[in-house]
């Protein structure tokens, strides 16, 4: 070979490498090209209407457009003392153009949330100012104060300091059972009072508990599945995908015909003598109906993993195991055992990531006691309206699934999910 | 499974725990399914075996509730399983166009950022459906989809694409890319090359990830009940809203026509997939 080193160029007289580099390119567009459709899709209707959750949950515009000049004069103040003549001043005249809105009405319910008594000084100082008793060449603030002794309570004017800045996170707060004091801390929602906790607690307990039945009773069917001849287990793996493919309200029904006071489980009961027929115990709208329910929908989730991972163990590595002179026991546990822990592992996240965000089978089974996180984001999206709460505890919720979402994708990868 | 002769005597104790073990979780997996059959030819109104019943007496059992399925007066059924077919097969038709576009780009080893695009396509499988539900909610309202069905059809794309993704892709990853490149340097376009080539050797795939779509769609209520007004109810929104006011047996009748269904379903399911590995171990 010569020193000099020569380039190899394509027919056209391009250089190689150019040009390969050239096709590599396009043919990244065109795999690029393939997946934009969906992609984009997900972006418009789904990726940002999940961050528009986000700013509709610490949205708190609405005071901060309302009283304009109100906050621009106690930008000065230290808010330690009665704010000057200039804040009473610009209150008065925001509060003018309210009343010529017809809007005055929300300022004075939504301060009421922050301080308790506005409502009503608000509307009297409506109706003064209605009548035309403010003099605009007198001091205002002195006129303000006369209507209402609470108008000179310095910890109403730092009330409506707080509702200032336009976001807020006191939706997040109260998703965790607290809110933000009259001196701007954090404080705690009264014990008596913390719902919400117990709601995550509930939560967490639930989805932990189910996977864990699911586990117990998913390993040793998937492990049965993976070792009988294919022909057995063919058709017992019917009794896996059947209800995988069987609607979620046709289960939760079934379960609500079994589990009823008068159902077959409590006939069943009663046939064998544990429970008498006039005490038939209470199985659906408490913990034990969602327990019991969302164990055996989830079911499928867990054993579909597990057997495809037991199906790539060779039975002679247990046989081996045991001629080294293992126990059956102990060739399980030192051998076979090993070998499953990526399914477990996809099984248990799966199972765990779904019962965490489950609402139709807890809503019809579970009664007070049963209800999850999820029922609670439904009632404030329907019910009380509270769109911006709804939102706030939504997003606290996906946190923690992104979480484990995350983790599920380090360990076993998403391309890795196998169905049916 | 046949023990060996020798298999000491706790060893043989465990094994029949162990059996006994597994014939419980298959019966607590199935057995649920078989109590709607016979309660749905009840012939009393209410969701218990009656006495007549259990003594197999034919006068206790009717079709009464299956003609009041289909002929009931002001029984909404029959609008239910319409709008619950037609937003389905559309929602399936728009996963798989989708679905299997991606699938085919993702599963080019040319593809950037393969793992996150992978993340953010599965992401509405993963994401709690009452999430999605409210995200969804609140961009169908904005644009004016909010009770329609083309809206409704657009949720269930959304959430439907991602089984058609994970499918197409699995069903990619044994595929033989030489035959497309002996197609095109046969002089074959890309169109042809994917309608005659590519298309009929993945279809197995696309199928099963549309079957999966449908069930999703089909099945699905979280969402619907966010975005449905009275026009758009489905089958599962009737069977939610009965199961929590009136139960009453006709919803059996139905749940007995969707296990039937879902066993048509399956069997499809099974079918495919074993087509599909047959197909791929030529392949290899």
């Amino acid at each position: 070979m010569s020193s000099e080193t020569k380039q190899i160029l394509t027919t056209d007289g391009i250089p190689l490498e150019v040009s390969l580099k050239k096709a590599e390119k396009k043919n990244k567009i065109r795999a690029f090209l393939l997946v934009a459709p969906l992609l984009l899709f997900l972006f418009i209707t789904y990726v940002f209407p999940i961050g528009e959750m986000f700013t509709r949950s610490v949205d708190d515009k609405m005071i901060t457009n309302m009283l304009p000049k109100t906050f621009q004069a106690m930008e000065k103040w230290d808010g330690k003392e009665l704010p000057s003549e200039e804040v009473f001043a610009g209150f008065y005249s925001d509060y003018k153009v309210l009343i010529e809105n017809q809007t005055q009405g929300k300022l004075g319910q939504r301060l009421n949330k922050e301080k308790n008594g506005f409502n009503s000084i608000t509307k009297k100082l409506m109706r003064q100012i209605k009548r035309n008793k403010i003099d605009e060449n007198q001091s205002i603030k002195e006129q303000i104060m006369k209507v209402h002794k609470r108008w000179r309570d310095v910890e109403y004017w730092q009330a409506i300091k707080r509702t200032a800045p336009p976001y807020t996170m006191a939706k997040y707060l109260k998703g965790m059972d607290m809110y933000f004091a009259a001196d701007g801390s954090i404080a705690q929602v009264d014990e008596d009072r913390r719902i919400h906790r117990i709601l995550w607690l509930r939560t967490l307990e639930i989805a932990l508990f189910v996977t864990i039945f699911c586990f117990l009773m998913g390993y040793p069917i998937a492990h049965l599945l993976a070792t009988l001849p294919m022909k057995y287990s063919n058709l017992l793996m019917i009794c896996v995908l059947l209800p995988f493919w069987t609607s979620l309200l046709v289960r939760t029904a079934s379960w609500m015909i079994l589990l009823q006071q008068q159902g077959v489980v409590n006939d069943f009961f009663v046939m064998i003598g544990i429970v008498a027929d006039d005490n038939r115990p209470e199985m659906m709208y408490n913990k034990v109906g969602t327990y019991v329910a969302m164990t055996q929908i989830l079911l499928p989730f867990m054993v579909l993993p597990l057997y495809s991972v037991m199906k790539t163990i060779s039975p002679s590595l247990m046989r081996a195991g045991k001629s080294l002179g293992g126990t059956p026991f102990v060739a399980f546990w030192k051998v076979y055992f090993p070998l499953t822990i990526p399914g477990i592992g996809a099984g248990c996240l799966l199972v765990f990531i779904l019962a965490i965000g489950y609402y139709i089978t807890p809503a019809l089974v579970g009664g007070a006691s049963g209800t999850l996180i999820s029922n609670q984001i439904a009632y404030h999206m329907k019910t009380t309206l509270d769109w911006s709460f709804a939102s706030a505890m939504g997003l606290m919720l996906l946190s923690g699934v992104l979480v484990i979402y995350w983790i599920y994708n380090k360990l076993v990868g998403v391309d890795n999910i196998k169905l049916g | 499974m046949a023990l060996p002769s020798y298999t000491e005597t706790r060893y043989r104790i465990w094994h029949y725990f162990y059996i006994a073990i597994c014939t419980f979780v298959f019966f607590f997996l199935i057995a649920p399914l078989f109590v709607i059959f016979p309660l749905s030819f009840n012939a009393e109104e209410f969701l218990v075996f009656s006495e007549g019943m259990k003594r197999l007496d034919p006068e206790a059992f009717s079709f009464r509730w299956y003609h009041e399925m289909v002929y009931g007066t002001k029984n909404p059924w029959g609008l239910a399983a319409k709008n619950s077919f037609i937003i389905a097969i559309f929602a399936t038709i728009g996963s798989i166009i989708l679905g299997t576009l991606a699938a085919l780009g993702l599963s080019s080893r040319h593809m950037p950022y393969k793992g996150l695009i992978m993340a953010v396509l599965i992401s509405p499988m993963i994401v709690p459906l009452i999430i999605s539900g409210v995200a969804i909610f609140f961009f169908m309202a904005k644009v004016g989809l909010a009770a329609t069905h083309t809206g409704i059809v657009m949720a269930h794309i959304i959430l439907g694409t991602p089984f058609v993704v994970i499918t197409v892709t699995a069903t990619l990853s044994g595929f033989d890319h030489s035959v497309t490149r002996a197609a095109s340097s046969l002089g074959s376009n890309p169109f042809n090359t994917f309608m005659k080539i590519t298309l009929p050797l993945i279809l197995p795939g696309v199928i099963s990830g549309g079957l999966f779509a449908f069930v999703t769609s089909f099945d699905e209520v979280v969402v619907v009940l966010f975005l449905a007004g009275l026009e758009n109810t489905t089958i599962p929104v009737q069977m939610w809203t009965g199961l929590r006011e009136q139960l009453s047996p006709t919803i059996l009748a139905v749940a007995t026509c969707l296990i039937i269904l879902s066993t048509l379903i399956l069997v499809t399911a099974e079918l495919l997939r074993r087509r599909s590995e047959r197909l791929r171990g030529i392949n290899r």
